[in-house]
């Protein structure tokens, strides 16, 4: 019995990825997207998929995402599948968010600040209303953005100006080097670097729903936006065989910047905290997100109570990935036909007890046979 | 707090320094682009392929912070190449993506412009073009940030 259904089963899921390829094309008679169009004009969500599928490329992004309809989740695990085929030739040297090429850049904390507020390609302050143009077919591109006269100068880091001030906690030194949750699975209590980069592989969903938690009340942060800061960034390499330091390309990053209060503890003044956050591309909403959940996972070690899930670090961060996550929920719809046979006897047999028992009461005349 | 980096990054004796300008200029150089001028510069020399040219992947850091310990970020596709010529010079190159014909040819033109003889035809033919169009592109659009900075005095000055 067991072969023949085997045998069944392959003709069949041949036949189902065959209709899933042919669904996956749509009408036919409308042309194909292209990966470059994909890459060029759903950039946000390339963004995204390159950030949870933790793997900085544009083209195999937006190729996972043709072939995955757009299920970015889908697609990131695309990704992260494709990563495992590739030779590790090192890591590159810690990216100079405060050295970017900015593009855009605001503060809620400072109105007037070196470098200014910079609003960059913002969907903020749009409408939100249908733009029934962009519906129509064959119509001229945009014209370029206007130019300033002056390019934008260097922005310095808002934190680096409260913390030199003394407001702001500087960054505790690292030791050693930085935990890889792609070479050793997570301990516990993890590591600042293990942390930050779970967090910044985690699902955007995920991270936000936390984030928005700690806001009403689930974990008693009052945060600032002290800086978000969105541009290119220049990816350094330092190659053993060369000996010196080499550029190897540009990429563009989103950082944030949360302030939070701190009352003090006995070891610390009173002063502000941070909550960071950086993501792949223009992720603006994940970068903000990972902020207050980064924030949040300090509870413990600035000594304030740990009393909501995005306080709760094992609770985060065993959480956080979509891959990990879909793999569980989904392998619910595999054959799990014995175990259920087996759930299905205990079920009966408890019935059957059940019912005995209660034909007991019913009938206490017999209670002796039941008992028996 | 480090300031803005101009390339190339520090720790470099002059000679080091020239060869990180233009693996730099090169890395940030797609195929076609490279390809357009090397059409107009003096043919390269031969070449035998030591390594590669083969992808794999670079993991990128960043700093707790912006400004603190390292943490591991994502990974980065990276295709990197080493070449030799006749004369014994190795030339390498590593950039950002998986084109192999680009990684191959940045390869040899850093093997190339290690000969005194062939740097300066090569710089001006292929290095400072590329280099000014980089330049120009991030100015264009580092003008484009500035044109979108909020300027909050204006309401003051409109009298």
């Amino acid at each position: 019995m067991a072969y023949v259904a085997v045998k069944g089963g392959e003709r069949a899921i041949g036949n189902a990825h065959a209709w899933l390829e042919e669904t996956r094309r749509g009408d036919p008679s409308l042309p194909a997207l292209s990966v470059a169009q994909i890459e060029a004009q759903m950039g946000l969500a390339v963004d995204r998929v390159m950030a949870e599928g933790a793997c900085h490329d544009r083209g195999l992004a937006a190729l996972a995402i043709k072939q995955a309809q757009g299920d970015l989740i889908e697609a990131a695990f695309l990704l992260r599948a494709y990563r495992t085929t590739l030779p590790r030739f090192g890591h590159a040297l810690p990216l100079e968010t405060g050295a970017m090429r900015i593009r855009r850049r605001v503060s809620a904390t400072y109105k007037d600040l070196p470098g200014g507020q910079v609003l960059g390609p913002t969907y903020d302050y749009t409408h939100r209303l249908l733009d029934f143009a962009l519906a129509a077919e064959g119509a001229p591109p945009p014209p370029p953005a206007p130019q300033a006269e002056a390019p934008q100068e260097h922005a310095p880091h808002v934190t680096e100006l409260l913390a030199r001030e003394g407001l702001m906690a500087r960054e505790a030194e690292a030791r050693g080097e930085p935990a890889d949750l792609t070479r050793a699975p997570l301990a516990f209590p993890a590591s600042r670097a293990a942390r930050l980069q779970n967090l910044a592989r985690g699902d955007e969903g995920f991270l936000l729903g936390l984030g928005y938690s700690t806001q009403r009340g689930y974990g008693n942060s009052h945060p600032f936006v002290g800086e978000i800061r969105q541009g290119s960034v220049t990816v350094c390499l330092m190659p053993p065989e060369l000996g010196f330091e080499i550029e190897i390309g540009e990429i563009d990053v989103t950082e944030c910047q949360m302030v939070n209060q701190f009352h003090g503890s006995k070891a610390e003044p009173p002063q502000f905290t941070r909550g960071y956050g950086l993501a792949l591309g223009r992720g603006e909403r994940k970068a903000m997100a990972m902020a207050l959940v980064d924030r949040a996972l300090m509870a413990g070690d600035l000594g304030e109570e740990r009393t909501a899930p995005a306080q709760d670090e094992e609770f985060v961060l065993l959480h956080s990935d979509n891959v990990e996550a879909t793999g569980f929920v989904e392998h619910l719809k595999l054959p799990h036909y014995v175990d259920f046979q087996s759930e299905l006897e205990v079920v009966r047999r408890m019935r059957a007890t059940a019912e005995a028992a209660l034909r007991a009461i019913a009938e206490p005349a017999r209670e002796e046979e039941v008992a028996e | 707090m480090p300031e803005p980096a101009p390339t190339p990054p520090p720790n470099a004796a002059p000679e080091t320094a020239a060869r990180q300008r233009w693996m730099a200029v090169l890395a940030r150089t797609g195929l076609a682009a490279l390809e357009a001028r090397l059409a107009g510069a003096p043919p390269l020399p031969p070449h035998t392929r030591l390594r590669g040219p083969e992808t794999g992947l670079v993991m990128l850091r960043g700093r707790a912070g912006g400004d603190g310990g390292p943490f591991n970020l994502s990974e980065m596709t990276v295709t990197r190449c080493a070449v030799r010529l006749a004369d014994g010079t190795v030339g390498h190159a590593y950039v950002a993506g998986r084109d192999k014909a680009q990684a191959e040819l940045a390869a040899l033109l850093d093997a190339a412009l290690q000969d005194p003889a062939q740097r300066p035809a090569l710089m001006a033919a292929v290095i400072e073009p590329l280099a000014e169009a980089q330049a120009g592109a991030a100015a264009a659009e580092s003008r484009k940030a500035a044109a979108t900075r909020v300027q909050f005095f204006t309401m003051a000055t409109m009298r």
